[in-house]
């Protein structure tokens, strides 16, 4: 494994360092970041759902308070790199607490849908009614539905004057996509992948191994939340404003259509269907005949129904019969049909 | 006295707007196992074939009883043979595709709609009581969702529709295997579950302002409601809309209808972790 | 003076006013092979659950290697280092043979060891040849195979299993009787059983439960042949 796993580290350092100078070329820098960002949001979402089977309708929850709490501690530190390691930390902490008390109260499917989308519908609503001058913490004012405003930015750790912005802010948000890929691909070859995709395939077997199912989902839960964190701290320093929108269920619905139509249970699908996705819909900003959202929803229909599987595995077992290499077969989506009793 | 009177209507009109806003998605979960996300654009859509017939010239009442929850069922229709039919016993898929449906309805309505707010006017007018103004809108929405649920209760234990679809409702495979086709009694539902939402959408439309995503705001209370309510369709409807209307509209009254909304939703949460299974799940069961 | 590995006192178990489970009372002690038998609903399977932690009883207690163990739940139990099989196959379809038993022996054992461990009883369960398959392409027999190789592969000294003969074919029942026999060296194995050409041929004490309770418990050929449990799996009045 250790040999296998060092070739995929290069091939991995090698395409990527490939796309960070090629894509430049073709697109602005201003929006290939964003579509890392958004890359790196819909890893953490492939992570948990495609190899945990756990299905969250509210991974923008964890994305928005990443950007709040990134903006809200810039404004009170004046420094970024503190900042950046709460927005990690803070979604990381509510998600273990939610992920404890939905795994260790055995809920599943429905149930763990509902749970994850009433709670970002509640922090959308509470965020979105805190326009008032009552609602502060530390120096910065929530603003409700305006959201918070002039930040300190992205800045070179312990120069705060030396902002990180433009081209460098692309390569900075570009390795770190590339970072957190490497370390999803060695979680995922680590025992503690291993398992959870155990766990996604059987969980009573895993159970009656002798494995902890609530703790180790509540453990994988917290770190597709970490992963959003850092995203929605990306996406504040190259927004430079946090507003209630990024805890809408419409951003949780784009999440989920990226895996979707990326492919789950692979590391590429989602990060290739939520940057193809959100270009096509800048693209699609440009023109006003038909409403992007009827696009969008068209699109996930239609995978839904006709390559429910996705993208990436669909084009990969292409790619296989013309090839003729049919030693692996494609693995049967189990994670997604109904258990429902 | 005057005071608890008029905060006896506001719960029991918190109750029934929750009843009200349910019932479809209650009808469609209940019988058929599917989670239809696009519910709240069923309601919206409910809502703006209201209006459009009132600007036609129709009777209010005519548009908002029977044009709207027809067009929408018919609507439903469409939607089931085209999509949902092919998605049967994939609970999550289902929520995946009718969630996909929800936003190219809210496109469609954009489209054809614009993206502004329409309505029209409460065909009832207010009244005082005591010192107290009363919107006498409230008291019609009170005495549809009453006779809706009476209706419900009807006509599952009284025709033979009814008793066709309870025994699906338990096991579908034996209704199927006494001959009733499971593809007709899927299409039925559907078809009445959607006409429940136009319904639904049409007689709350002159309380809001309707924009196409005018849905989004329903259909989380809906969710939590029906999955809150548990295996049971009626009982888990009331009994759910009854504790969520309470506890909402406690908090509206005692701080502000912000926190009224949230308390609604924190509600659901601890009693989804105490009860997953829903109320009926605990409580009254084997009740319809 | 041998250790008792597990043992039940007034374990009692109801849902709603059924009591499926009546006070039961059953010791066992190490390295021993136990059947439970009866007729269905006689309540073997929710004794099993109790035992296994999938049910919490409702009164009564459950010991093993003299711990007090009510109430836990199934991976706690699983901990302890028991084997547990359930009714039906419950087993990792999408993963490959080899990554079902490493993931199962990976719990008690590092990397390298589960590794060896699971090559191991992948040969001597005669599975090396499909190691790389993934179980949902298997026939039902191997599937069964492959789930007493996730049982076994730990060393467990308590293995209980909920009718592993189900659906076999007389030649893999053969071979899991064997198997069966090879892990009573190290183990005490409950084996909850319907099929009584089995049992003859691997039990040597059998534990009767009728309606919830234990009707006797005695060496196999004195139970075949006692007229109250043949009446009772006859459906007559003892």
């Amino acid at each position: 494994m250790g040999r296998n796993g060092s070739h995929d580290v290069i091939i991995t350092l090698v395409v990527s360092a490939l796309l960070i100078w090629l894509l430049p070329l073709m697109i602005s820098t201003y929006t290939l970041t964003v579509l890392v960002i958004y890359g790196m949001l819909g890893l953490s979402l492939g992570l948990i759902w495609g190899f945990g089977g756990i299905l969250c309708f509210g991974q923008a929850a964890f994305f928005g308070l990443g950007a709040y709490t990134y903006a809200i501690a810039a404004i009170n530190i004046g420094e970024s790199t503190l900042p950046m390691v709460l927005a990690v930390l803070v979604p990381a902490v509510f998600a273990a607490l939610l992920g404890a008390m939905m795994f260790y109260g055995r809920l599943t499917d429905v149930y763990l849908g509902v749970i994850t989308l009433v709670v970002t519908l509640i922090l959308f609503k509470f965020v979105n009614s805190t326009a008032g001058p009552q609602y502060v913490i530390g120096n910065a004012r929530l603003g409700g539905f305006n959201g918070i405003p002039g930040f300190q930015t992205l800045n070179v750790p312990g120069d705060p004057s030396a902002y990180i912005w433009g081209d460098p802010y692309f390569y900075v948000c570009a390795i770190a996509l590339v970072a957190v890929f490497l370390l999803v691909t060695w979680l995922l070859r680590s025992s503690f992948g291993r398992i959870a995709v155990g766990i996604r395939e059987n969980e009573v077997r895993m159970g009656l191994m002798g494995y902890d199912i609530a703790a180790r989902k509540t453990v994988l839960f917290a770190i597709g939340a970490a992963i959003a964190g850092l995203a929605g701290a990306l996406f504040a320093n190259w927004g430079e404003i946090v507003t209630p929108k990024l805890f809408s269920l419409g951003q949780s619905a784009e999440i989920i259509i990226w895996c979707i139509v990326g492919g789950l249970g692979t590391r590429f699908g989602p990060i290739v269907g939520a940057a193809g996705l959100a270009y096509l819909k800048f693209m699609l900003g440009q023109q006003s005949m038909i409403d992007n959202t009827l696009i969008m929803g068209l699109i996930l229909v239609l995978f839904v129904v006709f390559l429910p599987r996705g993208l990436v595995p669909a084009v990969a077992s292409l790619l296989n019969s013309i090839f003729g290499r049919t030693k692996r077969k494609p693995r049967p989506r189990r994670m997604r049909t109904a258990r429902h009793g | 006295m005057d005071l608890s009177f008029v905060i006896l209507v506001e719960v029991l009109y918190g109750v029934a707007s929750l009843v009200l806003i349910s019932a479809g998605l209650a009808v469609v979960f209940g019988m058929m196992k599917v989670i239809n996300l696009a519910h709240g654009e069923f309601m919206m859509m409910g809502g703006y074939a209201t209006i459009t017939a009132v600007g036609l010239g129709v009777n209010v009442f005519v548009a908002m009883l029977v044009i709207a929850p027809l067009v929408v069922g018919l609507i439903g229709l469409i939607v089931e043979r085209l999509v949902i039919r092919h998605l049967y016993g994939r609970l999550v898929d289902t929520m995946l595709a009718t969630w996909g449906l929800s936003l190219v309805f809210i496109g469609l309505a954009t489209m054809i709609f614009g993206n502004t707010t329409t309505g029209i006017s409460t065909p009832i007018p207010g009244f005082a009581f005591g010192g107290y103004q009363v919107n006498g809108y409230n008291f019609f929405i009170i005495i549809v969702s009453i006779v809706l649920v009476i209706a419900m209760y009807a006509v599952l234990r009284g025709t033979r529709a009814g008793l066709i679809a309870r025994g699906t409702m338990q096991r579908s495979n034996m209704a199927a295997a006494l001959g009733y086709s499971p593809d007709r009694i899927y299409m039925m539902t559907f078809f009445c579950g959607s006409a429940l939402s136009g319904l639904a959408g049409a007689v709350l439309a002159p309380l809001v302002g309707l924009v196409p995503t005018s849905g989004g705001a329903y259909i989380a209370k809906a969710f939590i409601t029906v999955i809150s309510g548990g295996p049971s369709l009626i009982a888990g409807l009331v009994s759910s809309a009854t504790s969520f209307g309470l506890v909402s509209q406690f908090f509206t009254f005692a701080i502000s209808p912000v926190i009224g909304e949230v308390a609604l939703l924190i509600a659901a949460v601890v009693l989804l972790r105490t009860m997953p299974q829903g109320i009926t799940g605990r409580f009254f069961k084997g009740k319809l | 003076m041998v250790e008792t590995v597990l043992e039940t006192s007034g374990l009692t178990m109801r849902f709603g006013g059924v009591t499926a489970s009546d006070n039961v009372n059953f010791k066992l002690k190490a390295r021993e092979l136990r059947c439970l038998i009866g007729p269905n609903g006689a309540g073997k399977s929710t004794f099993f659950k109790c035992v296994t932690g999938l049910l919490t009883p409702t009164e009564g207690h459950v010991y093993m290697r003299g711990q007090e163990v009510t109430g836990w739940q199934p991976h706690q139990i699983a901990s302890l280092g028991v084997g547990i099989k359930t009714q039906t196959p419950n087993v990792m379809d999408a993963l490959s043979v080899h990554e079902n038993v490493w993931l199962a022996a990976r719990r008690f054992y590092n990397i390298a060891e589960a590794r060896d461990r699971a090559d191991a009883i992948i040969e001597r369960l005669t599975l090396s040849a499909i190691a790389r398959t993934q179980l949902g392409q298997l026939a039902h027999g191997e599937r069964q195979r492959v789930e007493l190789g996730i049982v076994a592969v730990a060393d467990p000294w308590l293995v209980l299993l909920d009718e592993p003969a189900a659906g076999m074919s007389a030649q893999d029942v053969d071979r899991m009787t064997e198997i069966i026999h090879e892990l009573t060296r190290f183990a005490a194995v409950v084996i909850v059983e319907h099929d009584m050409q089995f049992i003859r041929s691997i039990a040597q004490t059998v534990t009767v439960f009728h309606q919830g309770a234990v009707l006797m418990e005695d060496n196999v050929e004195r139970v075949m042949s006692d007229p109250q449990v043949r009446a009772v799996y006859l459906g007559k009045k003892a």
